[in-house]
């Protein structure tokens, strides 16, 4: 093989022009999924984060057997699970759903977590000053609590949120046409990878710099956590 | 004489099988600064936070100003914007400055407008002296003047009575005078105060009375002439006797 | 038949979970395979580059960064697809196991040199200049005195971070290999019965739900002191 049959494989202006009408689709896509999956998630988070601050120990266990369970089970898994075995049991399922379903499941634990133990980072001292100038439970969770949760695990929810964004791509093997698939299409029709390569650059392009941030905020972190 | 503002009756508090406060009787006039005194585990800080219904007292009364505090009916959140709190951590809201601190109670359950909020919240915090402070965060104020911001987030709800929950435990010896200062500011003001502490210079020099704590009960009271000079039980003698040992 | 007896016949049918129970069991095995290859490869490649890093080489530290970066930034299903198939289009074949265990090497990678680094940095100075006061050198110093603190301190991180990454396998099904999910998919569609998914699911339950309990545990043990 030659060094121009690699380019020609990998990097062909022909082959992307031809393609990018399709991959600008997915890539479209890909950004719309990210936004209906990620608030999904986060939401399905803190209703589990706000659960666990009841103390109840009849809350307790099954939370965190929900949480672990959904940790254990590969992402991909439990997608092709709802979108496959759903409809054995008479509920048909558009791809969309499955990956809502899916994402709501998973993603929802993993923010779970982070927000957890964000909240158990706060003194409850915190909680006890609202309380004696009259806040009430919820008011001291929402002014007091949740604000300085949020900001003791940021770099893990943004690196979750990134990790989020990445796994849309397992959307592509329920054909929801979404960057991946996209290019996998464009793929298989012209024999070629440069519409793959051009999403894996797309993908790098769109994600690099929150890779950098993040890079910076986990130094940070751990320099203080000695 | 009017009836006391604060009148606490017959309380007791269990933690699991620990009993912590074994049927105290407190009963504070308006007007008046009572110190309470005590070894760690005396149960004076439980008294202190029963009072407010942050512990809730296993037995027992309580009434601030004219309203039954452990009354299913009583809204407690309202009950306590007449009972200030100030606490030996001082918990500040960090994500907060020191205007937003005080600021929140007033917003969130008196319902005010931010315009009026901050205006009264500044209001407090020149009684603390620290009005150009307002828009410092907790973590750029030294220990005393977060305290003192504590401080000014109480007494800006009005409240009819204060708690001190050893506030000034956690500040370094040279920090101590200011929030004493507004402690006393406070008190010569009129502010009716319930104060845990083991600020003795203080005790003698501001308190009314002084109440002795040992084993869940309430030892000894009396002005604090009486009890720092001529205490009449065995155990409040070795308790202050060990307190001037330190502090000598 | 009630609702109840046709749910149990689809996702619980105890002659369809007979049958291809020795296929998800094969599975089984190759997924613990694949993952054992994943975890030894990639944690050693991600130290091999933290302690590179350490040597303060400029360029090469720039390379490292960037290698690093583009793969905590590329999805994992995106780099196993442009192995698998992108390479023939250069003439160039890898089978599926083998793109699955790079792909997600490179990741593992990318995300434990970031934090065995991050680890490293959080050493104070004085750790280093002790060690060479005493007469170590630089090897000896980062070997018997940083590198046991670094990694001590990120135990936790790269824990979880292992965990996550080894539930990528679940990707190669993707690529045609017959790990748990793969064999799982193969048993509905020669079935017609998800049953198979029902025996996936709970084989990926054996295999992390303890790995989770683990993580949760290792957490609590190394607890930052604050």
């Amino acid at each position: 093989m030659t060094f121009d049959d690699f380019l020609q494989a990998f990097f062909s202006w022909e082959i992307l022009e031809q393609a990018w009408p399709i991959l600008w689709a997915g890539f479209l896509n890909t950004l719309v999924l990210s936004a209906v999956v990620v608030p999904l998630g986060f939401i399905g988070g803190v209703i589990l984060a706000l659960l666990s601050t009841l103390r109840s120990r009849w809350v307790r266990w099954p939370l965190i057997a929900w949480v672990d369970l959904f940790r254990s089970l590969p992402p991909l898994v439990l997608l092709v699970f709802v979108y496959a075995g759903l409809p054995f049991a008479g509920l048909e399922v558009s791809p969309l759903t499955a990956v809502a379903i899916g994402f709501f499941l998973n993603t929802g634990a993993y923010y779970g977590e982070i927000l957890r133990a964000g909240i158990e980072s706060v003194p409850h001292g915190q909680t006890e000053a609202a309380r004696s100038t009259g806040l009430t439970a919820l008011q001291a969770l929402g002014h007091v609590v949740l604000p300085q949760a949020v900001r003791n695990v940021l770099p893990d929810l943004i690196s979750n949120t990134l990790e989020v964004v990445k796994l849309t791509s397992i959307a592509s093997v329920v054909a929801l046409p979404e960057l991946l698939f996209q290019a996998r299409q464009a793929q298989s029709v012209t024999y070629n990878a440069t519409p793959i390569m051009a999403a894996a650059v797309i993908y790098f392009v769109l994600l690099w710099p929150v890779v950098r941030l993040l890079s910076r905020l986990e130094n940070r972190q751990m320099a203080g956590r000695r | 004489m009017p009836g006391p503002i604060l009148e606490a009756r017959g309380l007791h508090k269990h933690f699991g099988h620990l009993h912590v406060l074994k049927g105290v009787d407190l009963l504070v006039q308006e007007r008046e600064l009572v110190f309470v005194i005590g070894p760690s585990g005396s149960g004076k800080s439980t008294l202190l936070r029963c009072l407010n219904r942050l512990e809730e007292p296993s037995a027992g009364s309580i009434t601030v100003d004219g309203i039954d505090l452990l009354d299913r009916r009583t809204d407690i959140n309202k009950a306590r914007q007449r009972i200030g709190m100030v606490f030996q951590s001082f918990n500040l809201y960090p994500h907060m400055t020191a205007l937003g601190n005080v600021a929140l109670a007033l917003r969130k359950v008196q319902g005010r407008g931010r315009a009026e909020a901050e205006a009264r919240a500044r209001e407090a915090l020149d009684r603390v002296h620290l009005a150009d402070r307002a828009g410092h965060y907790p973590g750029q104020l030294s220990g005393g003047q977060q305290q003192r911001v504590a401080i000014a987030r109480a007494i800006a709800l009005e409240p009819r009575v204060m708690l001190f929950d050893e506030p000034t435990s956690a500040l370094d010896p040279e920090l101590v005078g200011g929030v004493l200062a507004a402690m006393r500011e406070l008190r010569e003001s009129g502010m009716t105060m319930v104060v845990v502490s083991h600020e003795m210079g203080f005790a003698r020099a501001a308190a009314d009375r002084v109440i002795f704590m040992d084993g869940g009960r309430i030892v000894e009271q009396g002005p604090p002439a009486a009890i720092f000079g001529a205490p009449q039980e065995e155990r409040t003698r070795a308790f202050i006797g060990q307190i001037e040992r330190n502090h000598a | 038949m009630s609702n109840w007896d046709r749910f149990l016949d689809s996702f619980f049918n105890a002659r369809v979970a007979a049958e291809y129970l020795p296929k998800v069991i094969e599975g089984f095995w190759l997924t613990i395979l694949l993952a054992g290859c994943i975890i030894l490869t990639g944690l050693a490649a991600g130290l091999a580059l933290a302690v590179l890093r350490s040597l303060g080489i400029r360029p090469l530290n720039w390379l490292i960064i960037f290698v690093v970066d583009l793969f905590r930034a590329l999805p994992p299903l995106v780099v196993i697809v442009l192995l698998y198939f992108g390479l023939p289009a250069a003439g160039l074949s890898m089978s599926g196991f083998a793109a699955a265990w790079l792909s997600l090497s490179l990741v593992l990678m990318a995300f434990a040199e970031e934090i065995v680094w991050a680890g490293i940095t959080a050493v104070p100075r004085g750790q280093w200049e002790a060690a060479r006061s005493t007469g170590l050198g630089f090897a000896q110093t980062l070997g018997w005195v940083v590198l046991p603190q670094a990694l001590r301190m990120v135990v936790p991180p790269l824990t979880n971070r292992t965990i996550a990454i080894t539930k990528g396998t679940a990707l190669a099904s993707v690529v045609a290999v017959q790990e748990i999910l793969g064999a799982a998919q193969a048993g509905v569609s020669f079935s017609f019965n998800p049953t198979p998914l029902t025996l996936g699911a709970l084989a990926y339950l054996v295999l992390f739900l303890p790995v989770v309990i683990l993580g949760r545990w290792v957490e609590a043990r190394f607890a930052w002191k604050r």
